[in-house]
């Protein structure tokens, strides 16, 4: 966290010194470089940090206006094409969209389930790792996370089609593009954002108690399990949730992998598709009509999910913020 | 190198500029720019149209995109292209909401197809009508091996898949248990990696790695889709909003010209008359 703010802090001082600018340069000459005089850059966020400011939450509120102005109408419009039914027929004018949102739900489920005891696990073992031999590995591991957040989503669907399927298809049956193919490759993109999120937040508590702790006799390892873990539930929690809104979030994996069936689906082996896809499916063809306006009502639910899961990623930090403000 | 390979471009652009001299006459003079988009089948032709016209007249900028029968008909209706193309006739809502007119220009067969190591060599309408609907589950009872079928479609509106499901379903719909993919090639890819896959791919997407059925004896091919005999067939549309005008004018005329005529083969279509 604390390095976080750092970042953030000096991102900022660069972009008001002057964006374009070398930091070399920047930091010798400020003045030089923007032609004003030199601020503390907490000072320094004035007009243009406060205009990308009003920009971008005026883009964020105008983005929601946009998708509840069309998706209402739609919604408040029962009878046939209404889009909260079970069925995806469009030819005989059944444009039901819960099909897909129990496919996001089931998707990111999924992939939550198998990816956050993972990188807890990952995490874990990252910070508490004492043995002289295993810190190349734990080196290594620790920059390949950092890594895997930097590999497009289209790469891992590409892979997996060729790699993945063949595999899900000879050991599950089926036709291999299924939950399970496009779970386990959402579990791999949201790791490292789970391994990120909660090595920033366990990382300083430990290092915290450890001069002492150690010399108590505990190994980092206990410091952690049983000092550490047990007062994070809200950054455990934090990671869950940050995870679950990438996994309901991303297109590609469930499109290229889960097989896009416009059927309930029924378990792990079965095709379905997800909200993500069925919008970037459908907009490929349809202009107007029912079908198109039904996206409009996908992407109101999609909002809200991914909105809900910031909000609550919001108060969990802010209660843990000030939870950790007073304790320390 | 690289100036080697200006001077090779120079020079293939400059041989094609004056094989193609008597088609490309409409375009002396003109200047601006053109923009398409739309089907993904119509890319091919398109490019290879722009690029001859570029190389004849440097004074005119074509772009082209894809996205889709859709995207076609919303960007050419709205203005933002000057011709969108669709891989469907126009529906009557998008002719009245738009004011577009349609040029065909090309004929798209859609094969049935099967992973090459299936035995399966044919099936009949009703065949396939059953399979699609999700009646018939398993290879053995259309003569295959003891398997379960896997059935890959295309997605909503996709003109391959509008083309199949009229001509060789007898419109027929497909099972909400298929798996939908989204281009011509995601289903090749989907039906070489599945032995137990069935799907279509336009007939100019038939190579190695998948294997056309017939469908009621007729045999997928190029030939057999233009002369008639495979009638599992749509057209090609340019369509621009009202009649067009100068450059766009141009190059739909051109599309339909010797030149453009030989582009459509070479891109694995048949040449469709102007009527």
């Amino acid at each position: 966290m604390r390095r976080n703010r750092e970042h953030t802090g000096r991102a900022v001082g660069e972009a008001t010194a002057f964006p374009a600018a070398p930091a070399s340069l920047a930091a010798r000459s400020p003045e030089a470089a923007c032609g004003c005089p030199a601020r503390e850059p907490g000072e320094g966020a004035g007009w243009g940090t406060r205009l990308a400011a009003l920009l971008a939450v005026c883009g964020v509120g105008l983005l929601f206006v946009m998708v509840v102005a069309a998706a209402l109408p739609v919604l408040l419009r029962p009878g046939p094409g209404w889009p909260l039914e079970w069925l995806w027929q469009p030819y005989e004018g059944h444009f039901g969209i819960l099909p897909m949102c129990l496919g996001s739900l089931a998707l990111a489920t999924f992939a939550l389930c198998a990816g956050w005891p993972l990188a807890l696990g990952l995490c874990c073992w990252l910070l508490t790792e004492e043995a002289r031999a295993a810190r190349p590995l734990a080196r290594l591991t620790g920059g390949l996370i950092r890594f895997m957040t930097t590999i497009p989503t289209v790469v891992y669907g590409f892979a997996a089609v060729f790699l993945l399927t063949p595999l899900v298809r000879t050991a599950l049956g089926g036709t291999g593009m299924c939950l399970f193919a496009a779970g386990v490759m959402l579990t791999l993109l949201i790791l490292p954002t789970m391994v990120l999120v909660l090595e920033a937040g366990l990382a300083p508590r430990l290092e915290r108690l450890c001069p002492w702790g150690q010399a108590l006799g505990f190994s980092r390892l206990d410091l952690l399990r049983l000092f550490v873990l047990p007062k994070a539930g809200r950054n455990l929690a934090a990671a869950a949730v940050l995870g679950f809104g990438r996994a309901v979030g991303d297109t590609l994996i469930p499109l290229m992998l889960a097989g896009n069936a416009t059927h309930v689906p029924g378990g792990l082996t079965e095709s379905l598709r997800t909200l993500t896809a069925h919008m970037a499916l459908v907009t490929a063809n349809e202009v107007g009509g029912a079908a198109y306006n039904s996206l409009f009502v996908a992407g109101l639910v999609l909002l809200l999910v991914n909105a809900g899961a910031s909000l609550a990623l919001r108060r969990l930090g802010a209660r843990s913020g000030t939870r950790g403000g007073a304790g320390s | 190198m690289q100036r080697f390979l200006m001077a090779l471009a120079c020079l293939a652009f400059s041989a094609s500029a004056a094989l193609a001299a008597d088609s490309l006459d409409a375009f002396k003079g003109q200047k601006g720019t053109l923009d398409i988009a739309g089907g993904t089948a119509h890319i091919p032709v398109m490019k290879e149209a722009a690029r001859r016209i570029m190389a004849a007249n440097p004074d005119i900028r074509i772009t082209v995109a894809g996205g889709g029968s859709g995207v076609g008909v919303q960007k050419a209706g709205e203005g933002l292209v000057q011709i969108g193309n669709t891989g469907r006739a126009l529906k009557e809502t998008e002719i009245q909401k738009y004011g577009l007119v349609s040029f065909p220009f090309a004929i798209d067969g859609v094969a049935v197809a099967v992973n090459p190591g299936n035995p399966v060599s044919g099936l009949s309408k009703a065949q396939l009508k059953d399979i699609f609907a999700g009646k018939i589950t398993n290879w053995k009872d259309v003569g295959g091996a003891d398997a379960a079928i896997s059935l890959y479609v295309r997605e909503d509106g996709s003109g391959t898949r509008e083309t199949f499901e009229e001509r060789a379903l007898n419109k027929g719909s497909s099972a909400a248990g298929a798996n939908v993919v989204n281009s011509n090639g995601a289903m090749k890819t989907a039906i070489a990696q599945d032995p137990n896959a069935v799907g279509y791919v336009g007939i100019g997407h038939l190579d190695k790695s998948i294997r056309g059925l017939s469908v009621d004896g007729m045999a997928p091919s190029q030939e057999n889709a233009a002369n008639g005999s495979y009638t599992v067939t749509r057209l090609l549309y340019m369509n621009t909003k009202g009649e067009p005008q100068g450059l766009t004018r141009a190059f739909v005329d051109y599309i339909y010209s010797p030149d453009g005529k030989e582009i459509v083969a070479g891109a694995g279509y048949i040449p469709y008359e102007k009527k």
